[in-house]
């Protein structure tokens, strides 16, 4: 079995600051995951050094605004945008913005639990 | 400044085997910026875990992609072994370790082929997918299928290799071995090759750290980290550093991947060497309830498998972060400074799987 996983849970205003934390530290953006939950959407950002990973959480509820990290790290607009497009969080800024064209997909938040 | 263009590159080219689009900004033929799309395969098979039994769905997980489909099998089992708490038995570790290593060398030889005909060096691409026929009818002796295996199961292996089996393996082994030298010797020396990789689409180490750069591209950077030296399944009774090289080009990324090929072949002979007898699987009782995130060093690089189980048989979520969703970021920055022509193998060089991106 592998290590135990180092989950930390935030709020939404320790969330930026935990973020840029990490890349002064030289940690790499390795996830970042949206799972629907109760009222709204878990987002989960892992990050590796050396062989440690560690995961931010947050549960950003409803339309709760949630900013972009593609300015501390550019490489998770794929991710950003995905789960954007696929659950339906409103992640504002991110760079490049697919505006949910990043999927082909005719259905709108097809991961976002239905009411 | 020279004047300005885009120039739309794929979904349909030669050079990709399947649909990616890239909007590439040039000034005369200097590729200064692109804009990376995908999406046009996209199946949704994340949400499948919601209708269908954690056991049953290890057969979705194969087919997210016919390449690392035992890599994607293994990492979804890993990870609800990990929720559940089951310990595999000691054999069905190393099997797994056999036939992943198994599908890297695939894996590896079918990335040189298609380099090779990227480059049009087409007898290169013919006798590097001779070679790796060879590993996919292994394939199709030890599991019974040359693409999808279907030999992990949540808490164990379906299939067991006897000691034939494996003898006749090492055999096999052997032989590819012998025949990808002269390959190998031809990727690395001919001045035609070398023309084409090296020099190009560098990825200097600070950024393959910067822009989430995983496998071979992010060793080819000169960053050591492999998720193998982790030691989950029966790595950690194996020996083996990671691969790396400081280059940070082309060149250096198919320095890695040949590399990485003897370091398979190493590794089986190793693994059928310390295989211990006993069972293949344990009994799986009850269902996951909790979660985990689970890493795996698939061909292309670092995969992260993530599951959420309610107690019921059905689970909450899966999630599969790609390696290719990793290095696509890497690769607009390779691409800003480099020649048009040099595109179509530059996009090569990270290995694109669209199928595993557009799960």
């Amino acid at each position: 079995m592998e290590e135990k996983n180092d989950i930390r849970e935030i709020n939404a205003r320790q969330f930026f600051p935990a973020i840029v934390k990490m890349r002064t530290e030289k940690w790499r953006l390795v996830q970042i995951c949206a799972t629907s939950v109760e009222g709204g959407c878990e987002m989960s950002y892992s990050f590796c050094r050396g062989y440690d990973m560690r995961t931010y959480r947050f549960v950003a509820y409803g339309d709760e605004e949630v900013a972009s990290i593609t300015q501390i790290y550019p490489c998770a607009f794929l991710q950003e945008n995905e789960a954007k497009e696929l659950f339906g969080v409103n992640i504002t800024h991110i760079k490049p913005d697919y505006k949910d064209k990043l999927y082909r997909i005719e259905e709108e938040t097809p991961f976002k639990e239905k009411e | 400044m020279a004047k300005r263009s885009i120039v739309p590159f794929g979904p349909q080219h030669p050079v990709l085997p399947e649909p990616i689009h890239l909007d590439l900004v040039l000034e005369d033929e200097t590729v200064v910026g692109a804009v990376p799309s995908i999406g046009y395969v996209h199946r949704g098979l994340e949400t499948l875990v919601k209708k269908k039994d954690f056991k049953q769905y290890v057969y979705i997980a194969e087919r997210i992609c016919g390449i690392c489909s035992c890599g994607h099998g293994l990492g979804y089992c890993m990870a609800v072994e990990n929720v559940m708490g089951i310990d595999v038995p000691e054999r069905a570790q190393y099997l797994r370790v056999i036939w992943v290593e198994m599908s890297r060398i695939h894996s590896h030889l079918l990335w040189l082929g298609l380099l090779a005909d990227a480059l049009g060096f087409e007898s290169l691409f013919m006798e590097s997918w001779r070679v790796r026929e060879k590993i996919l009818d292994m394939f199709d002796e030890t599991t019974g299928g040359r693409i999808i295996h279907s030999v992990n199961q949540v808490g164990g292996v379906q299939k067991d290799m006897d000691s034939s089996m494996l003898k006749h393996l090492l055999e096999t082994i052997k032989d590819i071995e012998r025949d990808i030298k002269p390959l190998v010797d031809t990727f690395l020396k001919d001045y035609t090759v070398q023309s084409r990789l090296k020099g190009t689409g560098i990825l200097k180490k600070d950024d393959a750290i910067l822009l989430g750069a995983v496998g071979p591209m992010l060793r080819a950077s000169g960053v050591e980290y492999d998720v193998r030296m982790l030691g989950y399944g029966a790595y950690k009774n194996l020996s083996m550093e990671p691969v790396t090289c400081t280059d940070g080009d082309s060149y250096g990324r198919c320095v890695v991947r040949i590399k990485e090929l003897f370091q398979s072949f190493d590794l089986i002979r190793e693994a059928i060497g310390k295989i211990p007898e006993g069972d293949i699987h344990v009994p799986v009782k009850g269902n996951p309830s909790g979660e985990y995130f689970l890493r795996i060093e698939q061909p292309r690089g670092e995969a992260i498998y993530y599951v959420k189980g309610n107690g019921t048989k059905f689970l909450d979520r899966f999630r599969l972060r790609t390696p290719t969703t990793s290095n696509i970021p890497p690769l607009v920055e390779t691409l800003k400074g480099c020649q048009l022509a040099d595109v179509p193998v530059l996009i090569l060089t990270i290995d694109p799987c669209i199928s595993c991106t557009e799960r």
